[in-house]
């Protein structure tokens, strides 16, 4: 202790003994303390990394270019409009740097080729991250209040969501996703609001359970409320996971209050079809091309056909015969707007068809169930179970209200603040790995979560996780003019008895007119213009293939000739295009020599047989429709206005437009326009 | 004296700090053995790549098809119960990374690719009976660019220049007078430069004194489409591409 203090004093002596030692020490300590700043800074992570990038281009042979646009210190892109003020590039050096795309090294790499500008749109927009922060752990794993880690790089397409609304090329999982959040009910009890203010509205069609009695019976509702998965592996219906009493009891509520339909109480013929011949069945399925939009499991496993409509591999475990005849008969009368088309089956054919599609069950389906009277205590448990679970969110049933706002509002998911989540135990803590957590296995957020259980594959969960991320505030809080709206459908109706007919043969379903209905068939918003008239009744009555490649094709309809000329009339007279001009086309019949001069441009200038068959004997493309017959199907006008600019008649067409000139053009229309079919008139009888 | 015990005493407390940074750095770099649950029951000497091999995936995501790779022993027959390791570059991930070959001598695992587009060399393990045995796999992931033109490829090009059909697209290929390259084909199209390839596919065949029956997509395609096509043939080419690179005079 003695010592000690002898030391201290001595020491005190040395340093502060006299007044100029003392000044010289005060001075080394304050310059000293000066230096903290500069040393912090020279020894700050982003400085090594500086010094690193540095060293790698010392050697390169561009090392005097990558030098002059190397500028030290920190860097920030600051884009006040979309809320971005990024310092990534502090470190990340060679982003823009085309000629070090050899290196592998991060932070160094070059950034991928992308439709943006790095310095227009920062880093954090679609990577995520704490754009401010200057060193590596804050920037990139952050999970303070506020803040949020770096997105995992497959989920990196939400970034574009976030501007982008409208489907586009490069982001093929957004796009599925977003159309899964549409498909799969989520929309039904989840409101999303785009940042533009619109709604995003369900596409499916989750059948009405008013009449469900006559539809299918109460030991079905039961066995498919367990696991509709059993039923049915593609449905969208999710699992409940309801115990025995709760399902039975749903059922009974169901079937208790199901009021019977007119029109639902069609006898089946079943003594004809008994008699009817095995393959007329199949046969008929498949000529009225069913596949087109329903599925079947095949023996290997595989489900084979569409998914607009319910998958039909066990039917008959599910309809009533008389019901499965009405719905053949019109689907309409049950269901005024299914996408199933009133086909106009002869009695015959349902007949047939009925028997077939009953003779698609599986007896093994549902067999062990044996459910007792239901008392009026199970029924009224069955309507609370009901309300609890939002069944009447997606689906319309007697005695239940549509709940409003049944489940959270997912407008800004994408940022949910990390604090308000719980994770569970051995979660990444990200917003990203809670959905997907919250997609895969609702129920094990606790036992009173109402979220039932859908049946997603991996890609399918990523694919809805990538729409959900981008649905975040920054989406929401851009100006407007930095947004790319959605194309939303019109809701175009046509008028009058036509309209009616192309309402009841679903024509939406498949194709598009003036911006509504599907893409599975052509577009025919300019088929007016497009095609003569005797081949479009003749078509109508007799749909035949124009491109022999395809599986899905149009299915015949039994259309009556008033009806069928009411409707060729109606597409001639309403789908003309204006950019075509009739007048102005050249004429249907020209001179040999116009038509040879054609068939050889045809042939060798731009070598069309590539992918259309013009001569059946010569020519094998199959990619574009046939064009033997091509003279009788469309008008000149169309056909030269067509090798004009395909894709201005048809957006999207992979028909190349070959910037004709015209008289090329006209000579090659001339040469089309001479391939009419053998009949003369139309398609073959 | 009492100087010197100072001295020490920090001596003592740096050099347990040194130890103690050292330790916990060794920690570091040498995490706990993935496989410490899975026991091997037998020794292969050759690993085969059954399937999985030379996909093109997504960068970031997983394989569409799982890895499959089947432990032999000298006779060429398969062996059960013999340990595998998958390794890949950062980035790449396992599902499992470790794992032992099932009845049939296969050890499956799916593969997720790091968020880099390029060529990825993978590698399975097996410890062999005297000496670790190794197999390389290759994988390609594509980014944003080779991925929006691997989905213009499906719409416009592969109908013809992918010989292999499908149950939901045939294939034009065989049609065709004059056979189309498909776009793996290295050989041949590693030779054509990136301002060849433009032109051919702008101008159509006849551009390069080639076939007619290839069309020109120059009014169809925009210039971004068509870098993306060709970023995309460079990625999935067989042997794989060597861009030129840029020459620059040294002093």
């Amino acid at each position: 202790m003695q010592s000690m203090r002898k030391y201290l004093s001595s020491a005190w002596q040395k340093l502060f003994g006299d007044p100029v030692r003392a000044f010289g020490v005060v001075s080394v300590i304050l310059l000293l303390s000066l230096a903290i700043a500069p040393a912090k800074e020279h020894f700050s992570q982003w400085h090594n990394y500086q010094r690193h990038y540095l060293t790698l281009i010392r050697d390169r042979g561009d090392a005097i270019s990558l030098r002059r646009r190397f500028e030290p210190g920190i860097h920030q892109i600051w884009l006040p409009e979309l809320g971005v003020v990024d310092r990534c590039t502090t470190c990340h050096l060679g982003l823009n740097e085309a000629s070090l795309s050899d290196v592998s090294q991060q932070p160094f790499r070059k950034h991928p080729a992308i439709p943006h500008s790095l310095d227009g749109f920062g880093c954090v927009i679609c990577h995520g991250g704490q754009g401010q922060a200057t060193t590596v752990d804050e920037a990139h794993h952050s999970e303070r209040a506020g803040e949020e880690p770096i997105l995992p790089a497959k989920y990196i397409e939400s970034g574009c969501g976030q501007c982008h609304q409208n489907a586009l090329t490069g982001t093929p999982q957004l796009n599925l996703g977003r159309t899964m959040l549409t498909r799969y009910g989520c929309v039904h009890c989840h409101a999303i609001t785009r940042p533009d203010g619109t709604k995003v509205l369900a596409t499916d069609h989750p059948p009405s359970l008013v009449h469900i009695a006559d539809k299918t019976t109460r030991e079905w509702i039961y066995s498919w409320l367990k696991d509709p998965q059993a039923y049915a592996g593609s449905t969208t219906m999710p699992n409940y996971k309801l115990s025995d009493g709760d399902a039975s009891d749903i059922s009974a509520y169901l079937v208790s209050t199901s009021t019977p339909h007119a029109g639902d109480t069609v006898a089946a013929d079943t003594k004809t079809a008994a008699n009817a011949d095995a393959t007329a069945g199949p046969s008929l399925y498949g000529q009225s091309f069913c596949a087109s939009c329903h599925a079947v499991q095949n023996a290997a496993g595989n489900l084979v056909g569409g998914d607009i409509g319910p998958e039909l591999t066990r039917i008959g475990n599910k309809a009533k015969p008389e019901w499965l005849t009405a719905w053949l008969q019109n689907p309409r009368i049950y269901d005024a707007t299914t996408p199933m088309p009133h086909y106009r089956f002869t009695p015959q054919q349902i007949t047939t068809l009925t028997a077939y599609l009953q003779g698609k069950s599986d007896s093994d389906y549902g067999s062990g169930v044996h459910l007792d009277a239901a008392s009026p205590q199970q029924i009224a448990h069955g309507r609370k179970l009901i309300v609890e679970l939002g069944c009447a969110a997606c689906h319309e049933i007697n005695g239940v209200q549509k709940p409003e706002n049944f489940a959270p509002d997912l407008s800004t998911i994408g940022s949910k603040p990390l604090a308000q989540i719980v994770f569970l135990p051995g979660m990444d803590h990200t917003v990203a790995s809670y959905i997907v957590a919250k997609i895969r296995q609702p129920r094990a957020f606790g036992a009173s979560v109402k979220m039932p259980q859908f049946a997603l594959s991996a890609s399918q969960t990523d694919a809805l996780t990538t729409a959900l991320l981008a649905l975040t505030n920054r989406g929401k809080s851009m100006p407007d003019n930095l947004r790319v709206a959605a194309v939303p459908d019109t809701n175009y109706q046509p008028a009058g008895h036509a309209g009616k007919l192309i309402t009841e043969l679903a024509c939406f379903s498949c194709h598009r007119i003036n911006g509504k209905g599907g893409d599975m068939a052509p577009d025919l918003t300019w088929e007016g213009s497009a095609v003569q008239r005797p081949w479009l009744t003749d078509f109508l009555k007799n749909p035949n293939t124009l491109r022999p490649s395809l599986i899905r094709r149009m299915p015949r309809f039994n259309i009556s000739d008033s009806d069928n000329k009411e409707l060729t009339e109606y597409i001639l007279a309403v789908y003309q295009s204006p950019a075509i001009d009739a007048d102005l086309a050249p004429s249907a019949t020209n001179p040999p020599e116009a038509v040879e001069h054609g068939r050889q441009l045809f042939y060798s200038k731009y070598a069309c047989q590539s992918c259309h068959i013009a001569d059946t004997k010569n020519d094998k493309g199959y990619i574009g429709p046939t064009l033997t017959q091509v003279g009788s199907r469309l008008t000149p006008a169309w056909v030269y206005a067509w090798l004009k600019d395909p894709q201005a008649l048809r957006p999207g067409t992979t028909e190349p437009n070959q910037n004709l000139s015209d008289e090329d053009a006209r000579a090659l229309t001339a040469f089309l326009m001479s391939l009419k079919s053998a009949g003369g008139r139309g398609a073959k009888q | 004296m009492m100087r010197r015990l100072n001295e020490r005493v920090t001596l003592r407390n740096f050099a347990g700090l040194v130890l103690l940074a050292a330790f916990s750095l060794a920690g570091c770099k040498h995490p706990a053995p993935l496989n410490t649950a899975l026991k091997a029951t037998a020794a292969g000497t050759a690993l085969v790549e059954s399937s999985g091999g030379h996909q093109v995936g997504v960068t970031g995501t997983a394989l569409k098809d799982p890895l499959v790779i089947q432990v032999n022993d000298d006779q060429g027959t398969a062996v059960a119960g013999a340990m595998v390791e998958f390794h890949g570059p950062t980035g790449v991930s396992f599902d499992p990374a470790a794992m032992i070959t099932d009845s049939s001598g296969q050890a499956t695992t799916s593969v997720i690719l790091g968020s880099i587009g390029g060529r990825y060399q993978l590698s399975a393990m097996t410890p062999g009976k005297s000496k670790p045995v190794s197999l390389e796999i290759v994988e390609t992931a594509l980014a944003y660019q080779q991925r929006v033109g691997s989905i213009l490829a499906d719409k416009y090009c592969n109908r013809c220049h992918d010989p292999e059909s499908s149950a939901e697209r045939v294939s034009n290929h065989d049609n065709l007078e004059v056979k189309p390259h498909a776009f793996t084909e290295g050989d041949t199209l590693n030779k054509m430069s990136d301002a060849d390839l433009t032109s051919i596919i702008l101008h159509g065949g006849p551009a390069l004194n080639r076939s007619a029956l290839m069309p020109p997509y120059g009014n169809t395609l925009t210039a971004a489409d068509v870098r993306a096509l060709i970023a995309y043939t460079r990625a999935v080419a067989d042997p794989p591409y060597q861009p030129a690179g840029t020459v620059y005079a040294r002093k």
